[in-house]
């Protein structure tokens, strides 16, 4: 049995130590807001945050998140930069299918905690691993710019 | 007279279509005789023949929500908001009392020109516009209706306003009418609002599914679970056509959470716990493989015998005149050879499909784009009847054609592990599995011999195009491929309108009998034809010294509609003012899906990188119902494209696909996303699709860009590092 703090709760988890967080999470706690792209951290759908930090959890063992904190797409709006960050995705109307959503928040929420004003440049970089199908970038980019001046 | 208001207490339900009290509205729509199919020309959704269904569109609940159905798939395009709009607008329904469901799978549903349950062909839209405002129409009707009664008033003295019935200064809810309404007999012919009165078509409108989609709550046909359900992952030959000669399941089942291994049509399906499971039981698995016909496969090969083909002319898809003499008088001849690649979708939900199997049917959940299709599918091979087949369509996390597939291959697979595990499963692709797993847009060899006059003007176009069949084999084989010519393979090209302006042309097909499954990508036969065509364009406006621009608007003087839509792009683009240092423009205009799109794009070319730094879209589609989701499909559809074009190709080598994942088979990320702007045509002229007109012309506006800029002329696509 593996324990972990999944948006601030303890689950014990049977499962083995090499199993990826991004399957603990769907198949095992059934939080499946985090969605599976690609498996080998090449499109960003599964990211989540670790003690704050944004990771592909598609390709971290959850024996790497014991002690620490998980934070998914389905407690972000308790983050008020992740508040900020859905608001602006509500106002600016991003998502098209919405797949890649999740990992696009989570990489835009820890964007904006690192860098409160960034520039499209700071953007481009940050956000470069989150594959969006659908093409919803430039809508992406306007969101972040908006968050960032609500946060303000 | 005076009735009581208070109505939702009554308890009498006498229709059977009552399921959760109030109203479910049930009518007749006509439907199309004909069978249409994406690309085909006539795509009139009006000219409906006679046949009648029985529809349900929408419910109306007690407590005053408004639950609309919805016949057609939303795997991003926005038709969970566009059909909605329709119906409120008639309805005039509070808008924050919508609520929206995938229907079933069911006769009621299918398409009302294509004869058969799909959201595919840039078709939901102009499709259904009339089914849906009829159903807000009807059942408004019903509702005052229900109010006269109610109120002991004539029917005509009453309005509507925001969900409610309103007679004086007296207003009842549409949901206190609701059980009354569903009593009245439906009546035979409804009117339709003016253009003028519209309150909600045609403004733009926040998608009513961006909620769930960003706190992570929207269901995708992967977030399927129930108690019970097991996770499988099949093992496909490496090459396709290849089958399974022996396998040894041994060190597979010893993975901890696998339970079975189970052979099934296309492989070894390993069922486990959960998808890590599955995995490893994958990876365990030993499988020999009779790898078939096909084992030598490589595309250089396959280039050279699409080249040999080109050689002679293929069967006829256009003709005018006599090409070979007018060739012979040109003043100038310009030729040249353009190929394409094959493309996956590669949607972000990679495939997966979940499957009960009960005492008296079957149970699916996926994202699917053709419920049709895959009822029939699985009910063959379960030996049920299609009814027997229920299945729920979830949110598809991206389709773009992938998803609509005549041969139903992720539906059936699924279905097979199901029956011979003999326990509820979901399968689930790996996106190995997914870009590996066929059903490509098909590799295109498009080439041309064009004789210019003295003006520099076509006289005489030889088009030659070498390509595989989406359709062939297929059951719409028999609508969309005659005499020997697949319609889809050659659109674009045969029916181009700058052919229509030259008075000898020869369009002829050689349709390449290869075994590589191919499907329509987003914009099917477009997605190639309108690189070759606006790259040849601009060729002969090159090689006749003049203004691509200019040029495109001699050839298209006839065609207001192309006009409108390149000269909106242009005069946004600012196409005869002077750019930035270093930044060139292409320009380039095409019809598909019925919609007109011109794309001015601006891009520098830098030690051998192209970096396009804004796109100006301008669409004529007629009616925009909700223009900012149009703007959006603009965008997106600039995308997909453009990541296909800069960078996407598959290939083949020792009969294998040679891409695996997003690292080989790159797509548009943000840093290579440029500005765009879009700007819409105000129109009345015939409604077409916005879903796909926009990607064929982005490829051919950029590398024009790239000719203006280097002198380079990009006739192969992936642009890649052709200009290192």
């Amino acid at each position: 049995m593996i324990t972990l703090n999944i948006n601030g709760k303890e689950e014990k988890l049977d499962a083995p130590e090499d199993m990826p967080i991004l399957w603990a999470l769907r198949d095992i706690v059934h939080l499946t807001g985090t969605k599976f792209g690609c498996g080998m951290a090449q499109c960003g759908a599964c990211t989540v945050h670790l003690d704050g930090q944004p990771i592909r959890s598609c390709v971290t063992p959850i024996a790497a998140a014991v002690g620490k904190k998980i934070t998914t797409i389905e407690d972000i709006q308790n983050d008020k930069v992740g508040q900020a960050v859905q608001e602006a995705w509500r106002e600016v109307d991003v998502v098209q299918c919405g797949y890649c959503q999740s990992g696009q928040i989570m990489a835009a929420t820890a964007l904006l905690t690192s860098n409160k004003n960034p520039t499209d440049a700071d953007i481009d970089a940050a956000m470069n691993g989150n594959i969006c199908r659908c093409g919803t970038y430039p809508r992406i980019r306007a969101a972040i710019h908006d968050a960032a001046n609500k946060l303000a | 007279m005076t009735a009581p208001l208070n109505i939702s207490r009554r308890t009498f339900i006498k229709t059977t279509a009552l399921v959760v009290g109030g109203l479910v509205i049930a009518f007749n729509i006509p439907q199309a005789k004909r069978f249409l199919l994406p690309g085909a020309k006539d795509t009139a959704g009006t000219d409906a023949g006679k046949l009648p269904a029985p529809n349900a569109f929408l419910r109306i609940g007690t407590d005053n929500t408004i639950t609309v159905m919805l016949a057609h798939s939303e795997m991003g395009q926005s038709i969970w908001t566009t059909l909605p709009m329709l119906i409120a607008e008639e309805l005039d329904a509070d808008w924050s009392k919508i609520k929206v469901e995938h229907a079933k799978a069911a006769p009621e549903y299918i398409h009302t020109a294509y004869g058969i349950q799909i959201t595919g062909g840039s078709s939901t839209t102009w499709s259904e516009f009339d089914r849906y405002r009829q159903a807000g129409a009807l059942t408004r009707a019903l509702l005052v209706a229900a109010a006269a009664e109610e109120l002991g008033v004539a029917a005509d003295s009453l309005k509507t306003e925001n969900g409610f019935v309103i007679s004086g200064d007296k207003k009842i809810s549409y949901g206190d009418l609701a059980e009354t309404a569903a009593n009245l007999e439906t009546p035979k012919t409804v009117m339709l609002k003016k253009p003028e009165d519209w309150k909600i078509i045609g403004k733009a409108t926040k998608r009513l599914d961006s909620p769930e989609k960003i706190n992570g709550s929207a269901i995708f046909g992967q977030d399927v679970h129930f108690d019970g359900l097991k996770t499988a992952m099949v093992a496909r030959s490496p090459v396709f056509g290849g089958t399974v000669k022996s396998f040894d399941a041994g060190a597979a089942k010893k993975i901890k959470g696998v339970h079975n291994v189970v052979q099934v049509p296309t492989g070894v399906a390993v069922i486990a716990d959960n998808y890590w499971s599955a995995k490893q039981g994958r990876d365990a698995l030993k499988v020999e493989w009779d790898l078939g016909v096909n084992a030598g496969l490589d595309s250089k090969k396959m280039l050279e015998e699409y080249r040999s083909l080109a050689a002679k002319e293929g069967l006829p898809a256009a003709k005018a005149g006599d090409t070979e003499s007018a060739l012979s008088k040109a003043a100038q001849v310009v030729e040249a050879e353009y190929i394409l690649p094959y493309l996956a979708h590669s949607p972000m939900e990679p495939l997966n499909c979940a499957v009960k199997i009960n005492a008296d049917g079957c149970e699916i959940w996926t994202g699917t784009q053709m419920q049709t299709t895959d009822q029939q599918a699985a009910a063959k091979i379960l030996g049920l009847k299609p009814e027997q087949v229920k299945i729920h369509t979830l949110f598809l996390g991206g389709g773009f054609g992938r998803r609509a597939n005549p041969a139903a291959d992720f539906v059936s697979e699924a279905v097979h592990v199901a029956k011979a595990a003999g326990m509820p499963v979901k399968t689930v692709w790996s996106r190995e599995d997914d870009i590996k797993g066929g059903y490509y847009r098909p590799m295109f060899l498009h080439k041309a011999k064009i004789g210019l006059n003295a003006d520099g003007m076509p006289d005489a176009w030889e088009h030659i195009e070498v390509g595989q069949s989406i359709m062939v084999g297929t059951p719409f084989e028999q609508f969309m491929i005659k005499d020997g010519v697949d319609a889809t393979s050659v659109e674009g090209v045969a029916d181009s309108a700058y052919l229509k302006a030259i008075p000898n042309h020869h369009v002829s097909l050689h349709t390449v009998k290869a075994s590589i499954p191919v499907l329509w990508w987003r914009s099917v036969g477009h997605s190639h034809s309108a690189f070759a065509m606006e790259s040849l364009i601009d060729e002969l406006a090159h090689a006749a010294g003049k203004d691509p621009l200019q040029y495109r608007r001699a050839l298209l003087k006839d065609h207001p509609r192309h006009l409108a839509a390149l000269n909106l792009a242009a005069e946004k683009a600012g196409w005869d003012k002077p750019l930035a240092k270093g930044i060139f423009r292409g320009i380039a205009v095409h019809e598909s899906f019925g919609s007109y799109v011109a794309h001015v794009a601006e891009v520098s070319v830098t030690k051998g990188a192209v970096k396009v730094h804004r796109v100006v879209c301008a669409i004529d589609c007629g009616l925009s119902v909700n223009p900012d989701s149009l703007k959006a499909q603009m965008e997106s559809s600039v995308s997909f494209g453009l990541g296909a074009a800069l960078q996407s190709e598959i290939t083949f080598g020792d009969g294998m696909v040679q891409q695996s994942n997003f690292h080989d088979y790159k797509v548009m990320r943000m840093a290579d996303m440029p500005k765009i702007e879009v700007y819409i045509v105000p129109s009345t002229e015939k409604m077409g699709g916005v879903g796909e007109p926009a990607v064929p012309p982005i490829a051919p506006a950029v590398t024009n860009a790239i000719f203006a800029a280097t002198g380079k002329r990009i006739r192969s696509l992936p642009i890649g590092d052709q200009l290192a």
